[in-house]
């Protein structure tokens, strides 16, 4: 590994590392607001929609695909409705994907 | 002194962290291949991009490094862009700090290097949930550990079979990403704050896609929390 690749893990790491670490460090000598507190509540549903529903409406990063000619709609649907439905986490990800590669291998 | 059935002990909890993982690591498996894959391509030698793997991280700021390190960008400009890409993980880590703000700083730095968007997803949740079980720590571990690992080998597969790999990434597995943040956001979405939270993210984050460095990930975050919060029911007042 060159001089140069060194120092460029070393730094990609170390941003990375600040950044996942930054308020775990803080420990108990901090305490949110009320209202930050209420609002990290939101930050899971927040971010992992915002993450999802792209991949899944445009899944070659550049075409709307909101037909169930989509696998990756169809997929999701089905988990999002056994999840709805029964609350079940490992159920739901094994119905959306069991449709998911199903229907790409009928679809050929 | 015979523990309360109902408290899993710290093994059964790292056990099912990484169980729960799982989908996550299928899903993560074809990024980690075709990081590996690109490293050589893109100018990163085959130790680098293990390195990088084992020691970043952080799967898309490594692949956005490749396409800097290919363009011949300066090490100010990759560090910068690194910092941005990862910003919403400073979000998780106050969004799980009241959970772990008592651990030990033993505990706090590992969990923290190891938090990525899955490990996230499951952890948020296992702590979401009602049990009393103190040991939800080992749960997080354990998730850390599958991922980690998940990701080396993946890596290492990339590096060592290049180009001569079958097309991985023309299977779908990343699905099993998306079908497992479907599956844990889609039964929270049972108040009306948080069904605004997700509309509003979701809207943001489809028309924000083509900005850089997934700041477009970052505006939808704070729209769909700001939504929540703005929905919640007013208290009544005095």
């Amino acid at each position: 590994m060159k001089g140069h690749e060194v120092a460029l893990i070393a730094g990609m790491a170390a941003m990375t590392f600040l950044v996942r670490y930054g308020f775990f460090a803080l420990g108990e000598r901090i305490t949110f607001p009320p209202l930050v507190h209420r609002a990290l509540g939101y930050v899971p549903v927040a971010v992992l929609t915002a993450i999802v529903v792209p991949m899944v409406l445009l899944p070659d990063g550049a075409h709307w695909q909101i037909s169930l000619r989509n696998p990756w709609l169809l997929g999701a649907l089905v988990t999002a409705g056994i999840a709805w439905k029964w609350r079940h986490l490992l159920g739901s990800i094994a119905g959306g994907m069991a449709v998911f590669f199903l229907y790409r291998w009928l679809a050929g | 002194m015979a523990q309360e059935p109902s408290i899993p002990s710290p093994g059964a909890e790292l056990w099912t962290g990484a169980r729960d993982s799982l989908p996550m690591l299928v899903g993560a498996a074809p990024f980690g291949l075709i990081f590996g894959t690109l490293a050589a391509p893109s100018g990163l030698s085959a130790a680098g991009a293990l390195a990088m793997s084992l020691f970043v991280f952080a799967g898309s700021s490594q692949f956005i490094a490749l396409t800097l390190v290919a363009s011949g960008s300066g090490l100010a400009v990759i560090l910068l862009t690194t910092l941005v890409v990862n910003l919403r993980h400073a979000l998780y880590g106050a969004t799980l700090l009241p959970h772990v703000a008592s651990l030990r700083q033993l505990w706090r730095v590992p969990l923290a290097f190891w938090l990525t968007d899955e490990t996230f997803a499951v952890v948020q949740l296992r702590y979401a949930a009602p049990d009393p079980s103190p040991h939800k720590h080992w749960y997080y571990l354990g998730s850390c550990l599958a991922m980690y690992g998940n990701w080396f080998a993946w890596s290492l597969a990339g590096v060592l079979l290049g180009r001569s790999l079958p097309h991985v990434e023309k299977l779908g597995l990343e699905f099993a990403m998306a079908a497992t943040f479907t599956g844990i956001v889609v039964p929270m979405l049972r108040t009306r704050p948080m069904l605004g939270a997700a509309l509003a993210a979701a809207v943001v984050a489809l028309a924000g896609r083509g900005l850089p460095y997934k700041s477009g990930l970052l505006l939808a975050a704070a729209a769909g929390v700001t939504a929540g919060v703005l929905l919640e029911p007013r208290k009544v007042g005095p």
